[in-house]
């Protein structure tokens, strides 16, 4: 699970989260307790439907102060590393 | 250090500087006095902008001087929760992850704040993502409660509500997902208000969980938290998620009604539930007296499914959080921490950039959508969201406004709840279920508990039911003023 969510744990912190998310899952089966059959899920509060803005030209955010908080740029672009396996 | 150091409330303060009766200046002087003798305490703040709040302040003072009005909170110290973004002032949402950032672009909330006439005095300490009810998880070191140094803020918004109840503002903006705003608000002795769902605009506020979390205010006077709702609130093109403004009254239209023949239910479930101190429940009592002697209809009334609230935001929230937090990769903004090929920096960056809680958030999350569980987890608690929806109708078709404690206790002590995750969420059983239903929710401070901590009584109302839920709150609120020995 913490591979998924891309995080690396220690042995310690593992063992911790493993019994404390359990009983978080054990007090979630209380709604068990309830008649759920053909409820329908909520996603989300409000029916929504997609949202189009009007298509005017509008300023968008300035390019040097985004690239300027970013940990490495190139060339006007984000700069990471090696996707692939073959060397840089 | 006394709770009493409470500033002026921000209508007057606005209706002298509009006046020209006081400047802006000196009135943010006053308050950056108070910051610097006991902020060294509290610990409100992550930043405070002087130098910024100085320039705003002159320019209040400016306009007032040039015959102009700088607006409706004129001069007014707002202090801000550090996940609502500022242009070219850091937002670290009180993590490591997002240390050093400073955000390209205002939130709308701060555009139509300034576009107010307000200045900013700093941005306020939280859990850190928002996540926890105690602000005992931020990466700078934990908020103390102003009423007694010992105990916590509450959270997620600690910083905020710390930050009124110590005098530093008289405005401060939190946000509220499961309880942020509401549950601080009430261990802090203020006001703090959650909106309907979609009336303040999310563009420029650091998600969390993006089908619950809204911004709102922490104020001294229930006046105040409408006002300031007023002007923050309205649609933006900006966020997709924003309600028009077709058909929507203004939070304050309904102050100075009193409550003559509205209908107020007390929830059953929650008034007097295992887990309410029996001090806060008493105070819930008395606040449901208060409401009957004013003239209301006040009954007892059963919404079932609102305790299983608990249960389902656990799922719902983490589930959420795990999406909206995967954008820290260490690509775009904030830390970096390099590794052999990009999976090695994803998991490098993140590892040491989160905190443990929201580590904690992130994995129950991430089970609660994995492939196997999602129906058992995450489809069971969306349904129990529906259910707690259509028990909120039914009820509304009987009451305005529903009645309970906002927090189960008054303020804890620090370290008391940090090492058992469950009993810290323990503390949201009575905020969430406005969240999950994308309803409006207000907390009013109302006297003190058995020791001397304020207690807050929740004012619920159905979607949009701000001017009716403002209406009973500025009742109680005038209740506890009148009451013999004031704030017993």
């Amino acid at each position: 699970m913490a591979r998924l969510a891309r995080l690396s744990l220690t042995d310690d912190e593992l063992h911790q989260y493993t019994s404390q998310l359990a009983g978080v899952l054990e007090h979630a089966a209380d709604i068990e307790a309830l008649d759920i059959e053909g409820v329908p899920p909520t996603a989300h509060p409000f029916p929504l439907v997609n949202v189009l803005r009007d298509d005017v030209v509008a300023a968008s955010l300035d390019r040097a102060e985004v690239l300027g908080q970013a940990p490495d740029v190139d060339q006007d672009r984000f700069r990471i590393p090696r996707i692939l396996g073959e060397a840089p | 250090m006394s709770a009493e150091a409470r500033t002026t409330p921000a209508t007057a303060l606005a209706a002298d500087v509009r006046a020209g009766r006081r400047s802006a200046v000196e009135v943010l002087e006053e308050h950056l006095a108070r910051i610097a003798t006991t902020e060294g305490d509290v610990h409100a703040f992550n930043l405070v902008t002087e130098a910024h709040a100085r320039a705003q302040a002159a320019a209040v003072d400016g306009a007032v001087s040039e015959g102009r009005d700088p607006g409706p909170l004129a001069g007014v110290p707002v202090a801000l929760k550090d996940l609502i973004c500022t242009r070219g002032v850091p937002t670290t949402c009180s993590s490591r992850i997002l240390e050093g950032w400073t955000p390209p672009y205002d939130a709308t909330v701060v555009t139509r704040l300034a576009a107010a006439g307000a200045v900013f005095v700093g941005k306020t300490n939280m859990d850190e993502f928002a996540m926890g009810s105690s602000t005992e998880h931020s990466a700078f070191g934990p908020t103390r409660n102003p009423h007694d140094l010992s105990r916590v803020p509450g959270g997620s918004s600690g910083g905020s509500a710390a930050a009124v109840a110590a005098g530093y503002a008289p405005v401060s903006l939190g946000s509220d997902t499961g309880g942020s705003i509401r549950q601080p608000a009430a261990l802090c002795g203020v006001v703090g208000a959650k909106p309907t769902y979609g009336l303040v605009s999310r563009y420029g506020l650091v998600a969390f969980a993006s089908s619950l979390d809204q911004i709102g205010p922490f104020t001294t006077t229930v006046a105040d938290a409408a006002l300031v709702l007023d002007v923050i609130g309205g649609h933006d093109p900006r966020d997709s998620t924003s309600l028009p403004d077709t058909a929507r009254e203004k939070a304050a239209s309904r102050l100075g009604r009193g409550v003559e023949g509205l209908r107020v239910g007390v929830i059953s479930e929650l008034a007097g539930a295992q887990g309410i101190a029996t001090d806060v429940a008493a105070r819930v009592r008395h606040a449901a007296d208060a409401l009957a002697g004013a003239g209301a209809k006040v009954e007892e009334v059963s919404v079932t499914s609102v305790v299983y609230g608990l249960s389902a935001y656990y799922m719902i929230a983490p589930a959420e959080a795990s999406s909206n937090l995967a954008r820290y990769d260490g690509v775009r903004y904030g830390l970096r921490v390099p590794g052999e090929d990009i999976t090695d920096m994803y998991i490098a960056t993140r590892s040491a950039g989160f905190g443990p809680e929201v580590k904690r958030r992130i994995m129950l999350g991430t089970y609660a959508l994995s492939a196997g569980y999602y129906d058992a987890y995450y489809g069971k608690a969306q349904k129990v969201r529906t259910l707690i929806i259509q028990d909120f109708e039914e009820a509304y078709r009987s009451y305005d406004v529903l009645l309970s404690p906002t927090s189960p206790t008054t303020a804890f002590e620090l370290g008391a709840k940090t090492s058992d995750p469950l009993t810290m969420y323990l503390n949201d059983v009575c905020t969430i279920p406005s969240n999950l239903a994308g309803h409006p929710a207000v907390s009013v401070p109302f006297g003190t508990g058995d020791d001397g901590l304020p207690v807050g009584v929740q004012v619920l109302a159905p979607a949009l039911g701000e001017p009716v839920m403002f209406q009973v709150a500025e009742v109680l609120e005038a209740a506890v003023a009148g009451a013999p020995g004031g704030a017993k």
